[in-house]
């Protein structure tokens, strides 16, 4: 798959596994585990992507006598989900077309 | 291997990251294992389902952009410590005397062999100058009274000519291997310098 477009993606997914409420490292690549395989090393970055671009804020809070790191979406973390629903509106559309073209 | 074996493996492929991106990895791994480890799996086979640190550490070094650890790397390496700069501020009497010495002596050498090209081209530049007065004193004898001496003159004037022909390829090719051999010194003295320091990294 072209790199940009996974990239993408993967950041949605990731900022999927929060919005319902803040998640952590391990609970968000279990939980995305049925759809897609995600490496830490892969999430790492993709969390601190989204940490620049203010898409969500971290936290680091005591569990278990050891701190873990609690990610949690913003306002603009929502938004960047609702506009990845409108491309990929788009995206099927163009997908639609092309099927069409070859049947 | 335990948690702690494969962080400080982590760690030592990580250093050419900047530290404070290696430290958030580090950490960032530290707590999956931990969070394996409170599922119920043993620190063994928790830190197996992580990876092998040299499989992660090739790729954290894929996707991080080249220019970031070849930038950071000889700066983080080798600081200069306390005690070394006091050193160095001590001892700048002598070491920056004898390295005045050195270029001093440096600059000799290639004050020497450019002087040599020098005199030869001067050489040339004699014999050209030989011809055009010989010719020009022959002409001025031919047309007034001495004819002998005139072609005489005209002929020293000729050989005058050949002779700095011939030398001015001399002189090309001494130019040529003069420039090759100081830039060949040059080199070797930047190597002293450069040569040594990679080595020390290399070494670590």
């Amino acid at each position: 798959m072209d790199v940009q477009l996974k990239r993408g993606i993967l950041d949605v997914c990731v900022l999927a596994a929060i919005k319902d409420e803040e998640s952590y490292g391990y609970k968000i690549i279990k939980d995305l585990q049925p759809y897609v395989r995600l490496s830490e090393s892969t999430l790492y970055t993709i969390l601190k992507r989204l940490e620049e671009a203010k898409m969500l804020t971290v936290r680091s809070a005591e569990h278990g006598g050891r701190l873990r790191k609690y990610y949690r979406i913003t306002d603009a973390g929502r938004k960047r989900i609702d506009e990845f629903k409108d491309e990929w509106e788009a995206i099927m559309a163009i997908y639609r077309f092309i099927t069409k073209e070859d049947g | 291997m335990t948690k702690r074996e494969f962080l400080s493996r982590l760690n030592e492929g990580l250093s050419g990251l900047p530290q404070e991106d290696a430290a958030g990895r580090l950490a960032f791994y530290g707590e999956m294992i931990d969070d394996r480890m409170e599922e119920g799996l043993s620190e063994e086979d928790a830190v197996a389902e992580i990876g092998p640190a040299e499989k992660i550490v090739a790729q954290i070094t894929k996707e991080t952009p080249l220019t970031t650890p070849a930038k950071e790397r000889p700066r983080s390496k080798r600081r200069l410590r306390v005690w070394e700069i006091v050193l160095l501020a001590l001892g700048s009497p002598l070491w920056l005397s004898l390295l005045l010495a050195a270029l001093a002596v440096v600059l000799t050498v290639y004050l020497v062999i450019w002087v040599v090209i020098l005199s030869l081209w001067i050489v040339d530049l004699s014999l050209l100058a030989g011809f055009f007065g010989g010719a020009a004193a022959g002409v001025l004898f031919l047309t007034g009274s001495g004819g002998l001496s005139g072609l005489s003159l005209c002929g020293a004037g000729l050989a005058f000519a050949g002779l700095s022909v011939f030398l001015f390829f001399g002189c090309k090719a001494s130019t040529k291997g003069a420039a090759v051999l100081t830039k060949r010194i040059a080199l070797q003295i930047k190597s002293l310098f450069t040569g040594r320091r990679t080595q020390n990294e290399t070494g670590n």
